[in-house]
């Protein structure tokens, strides 16, 4: 499904990515970890097509298509979804709006016809109902004084109405409670199918014991030093990130 | 100097029109409005047409607007048409009372004036100073700044008829009363009309003002409205001004607050291109409440410039205030608001807000937020913002799908929702929701049933 090929890229002239590898399958759930600043949130920022991240080197294909060539629409609408570790307010913009406009933008691009008003309204509340999401927060503008949690919250919820192939939660457990964190992780575990696939970008194992990934790969200083089962976020926890900057620095 | 002849100065030329025509212009009018010409028309001598060095009109320039050819009449044109078969507004479901003015004057099919079975009276100005001259002559010209501003008083000079809104003591009119001002005519046109709605104490009503150009000619329209809400009365006031690129439309609209009434300004500047809007709210009543809401949008080289002053005479007065604009290619704009609390206003509340999205870099807008302060006890705010789109949100909504140009009519439909969202008319605010909508995407923007091409 994705398929990231010797990835290097820069922000501001400073190189973050410094040849990335990593290749993702339909089904597979998997966790990257890494300390900060190590280039996690810059690598979710490349699949999306932020502007201020510039790719220098390396090819991306989703689905065998040049990721690298599409606007960030077009990847929404190809299938990647990414979970913001900072959700924007948009304040104004009510969310049945917002989510009318991304689920029509995306039937459109498949040659379908706008939902109707009833049938959006019952996909909204059927999603609510999965994500368990408190169906006021629908009712309010985009995101617009919404807690850290119910903005997690929130992303999953766009998630569940978008059913992407691909779906990149970027640091989404930070700021969770242990019951938001719960609702997250299970309503990702709903949504989880045999033809779609998730990136989880964290720091922690926490989240890993609800959404349990098939590969944990650690990203530091650019690259992705170390790959293995689930049971090496297990192992880093244990440890902590020194044994892997010593491990590098050895 | 030009060989040319010496251009007789606009100044002199308004003077000598209304010398030449007093006959006319008093004979279409009434008794109570002719009472005051005399004076205007003085005033209006010694100030003129405001200039860019009058603080109040730093922004706009009035005297190029008065430079063309326009026609003027003091008695209402005959058309060889009827006004149903062109123009009948659309806002689907919304019952009013409406009434219509083409070119300055009201038109009507049958009485010039109505009493509505709530016992508000409703119809032309002219024929209620005939048939109501008291009431009329208690409130006609009490608040308008004839000694001060040359247009209100250029208004007081020639203004013949125009719509009078009588809300007796109180009752409660449940339906909207709609003015509806058409622009129409095969000739360049100078229209100056005068409106007057009085809301007598426990009172209340609303009022929408729809202003339309119909037909491509240039068209200049220079209005004042006196507005008076009694104690405990309570007036919602909505603008919707949609005229076309060679229309000049000039507002002045003065209300005066007693205590505990409530008033609600709404002033959408949808579409023009010129636009200067004076709005005067007085709180002369203890425990008055206004709250005035603004919304202008512009494009290629229009022009719109929102003039405010609240003036809070007494204490414990409440006013709100929140203006936005968005300004599309070489559009230009201003805002002037000023909040003046008096020595003995205290525990007044005042807030003031002015936000404006640039959408290109030729784009420019000058906002001039001013408080004056005089008492010791007050909460008072102001703030002003000219920015760009939330480059984030953009982001985040091509992130989900949405394709940049929708997700930034989105994010400006967002941000004109907040002073929309402030229409208490629940089909008014769809209506217009819709139509800033259209105007966003750069579609037509005239209500659909209108054949004219105006806008």
């Amino acid at each position: 499904m994705l398929v990231i090929k010797d990835l290097h890229a820069k922000i501001n002239d400073k190189e973050i990515l410094k040849g990335i590898n990593l290749e993702v399958k339909a089904g597979e759930v998997h966790a990257i970890m890494g300390p900060n600043g190590s280039g996690k949130s810059t690598l979710a920022s490349v699949l999306t097509g932020r502007e201020l991240v510039e790719v220098t080197q390396g090819a991306i294909t989703f689905n065998g298509k040049d990721l690298l060539e599409m606007a960030p629409e077009i990847r929404a609408r190809e299938g990647i979804f990414l979970s913001f570790q900072y959700p924007v307010e948009i304040p104004g913009v009510s969310m049945v709006n917002f989510m009318k406009a991304a689920v029509n933008e995306h039937r459109k691009y498949r040659g379908l016809e706008p939902l109707t008003a009833s049938d959006f309204l019952k996909l909204m509340r059927e999603r609510k109902e999965l994500v368990e999401i408190d169906s006021a927060l629908t009712n309010r503008s985009v995101n617009e004084g919404f807690s850290g949690g119910e903005k997690k919250k929130n992303e999953i919820f766009q998630m569940a109405m978008l059913e992407p192939k691909l779906a990149i939660l970027d640091e989404t457990d930070s700021g969770l409670d242990i019951d938001a964190l719960r609702v997250v992780a299970n309503g990702v575990n709903k949504l989880k199918r045999p033809d779609n696939a998730v990136i989880v970008i964290t720091h922690y194992q926490r989240l890993l014991d609800y959404i349990v990934p098939d590969y944990v790969h650690i990203l530091y200083n650019g690259r992705i030093v170390k790959s293995a089962g689930k049971e090496l976020a297990l192992e880093l926890e244990e440890k902590g990130y020194d044994w892997i900057k010593n491990g590098e620095n050895a | 100097m030009s060989d040319k002849t010496t251009a007789i100065p606009i100044r002199d030329e308004l003077v000598n029109l209304y010398l030449n025509n007093l006959d006319l212009i008093t004979e279409g009018s009434a008794e109570v409005l002719n009472q005051h010409r005399q004076e205007a028309i003085q005033h209006f001598k010694l100030l003129g047409l405001p200039t860019q060095k009058n603080e109040k009109y730093k922004y706009s320039r009035i005297e190029p607007i008065f430079a063309h050819n326009y026609e003027k009449y003091f008695a209402p044109k005959r058309i060889a048409f009827n006004v149903d078969d062109i123009f009948r507004c659309d806002i689907p479901e919304l019952d009013t009372h409406l009434v219509l003015v083409l070119n300055g004057f009201f038109l009507s099919k049958a009485e010039k004036i109505t009493t509505l079975p709530s016992g508000a009276i409703v119809g032309s100005l002219a024929e209620a100073a005939k048939q109501f001259p008291e009431l009329v002559k208690a409130r006609y010209n009490r608040l308008a700044e004839n000694q001060t501003d040359g247009l209100v008083a250029l208004n007081t000079a020639f203004a013949q008829d125009g719509v009078f809104i009588y809300i007796p003591r109180n009752v409660v009119e449940s339906k909207p009363i709609q003015i509806i001002n058409l622009l129409m005519s095969d000739e360049n046109q100078l229209v100056q009309y005068r409106n007057l709605i009085v809301v007598e104490e426990g009172a209340q009503a609303n009022v929408l003002v729809c202003d339309h150009t119909l037909s491509p000619k240039r068209f200049l329209s220079n209005v004042v409205t006196e507005i008076f809400v009694g104690n405990n009365a309570k007036l919602e006031f909505v603008k919707m001004q949609n005229e076309h690129n060679d229309s000049a439309l000039l507002t002045h609209t003065y209300a005066h607050q007693q205590r505990d009434s409530r008033l609600t300004t709404n002033l959408l500047s949808l579409h023009g291109g010129f636009i200067r809007n004076n709005l005067s709210v007085t709180l002369a009543g203890e425990g008055a409440d206004a709250q005035l809401y603004g919304l202008y949008l512009t494009d290629r080289t229009q022009h719109t410039d929102n003039f405010t002053f609240i003036d809070h005479a007494v204490p414990n007065c409440t006013s709100n205030e929140l203006y936005k604009g968005i300004l599309d290619d070489q559009a230009t704009g201003a805002f002037n608001g000023k909040i003046m609390v008096r020595r003995n206003a205290q525990k007044t509340q005042a807030y003031q807000s002015n936000n404006n999205l640039l959408l290109t870099a030729d784009a420019r807008m000058s906002t001039k937020p001013q408080l004056e302060i005089y008492a010791d006890d007050v909460k008072c705010s102001h703030g002003a913002t000219v920015g760009q789109l939330d480059a984030d949100a953009l982001f985040y909504m091509r992130a989900r799908g949405i394709a940049e140009r929708e997700a930034k009519l989105l994010l400006m439909f967002g941000f004109v929702h907040e002073v929309v969202k402030h229409i208490s008319i629940h089909t008014l605010r769809e209506r217009i929701d819709d139509m800033v909508n259209k105007r966003l995407r750069g579609e037509l923007s005239r209500c659909h049933n209108c054949p004219m091409h105006c806008c």
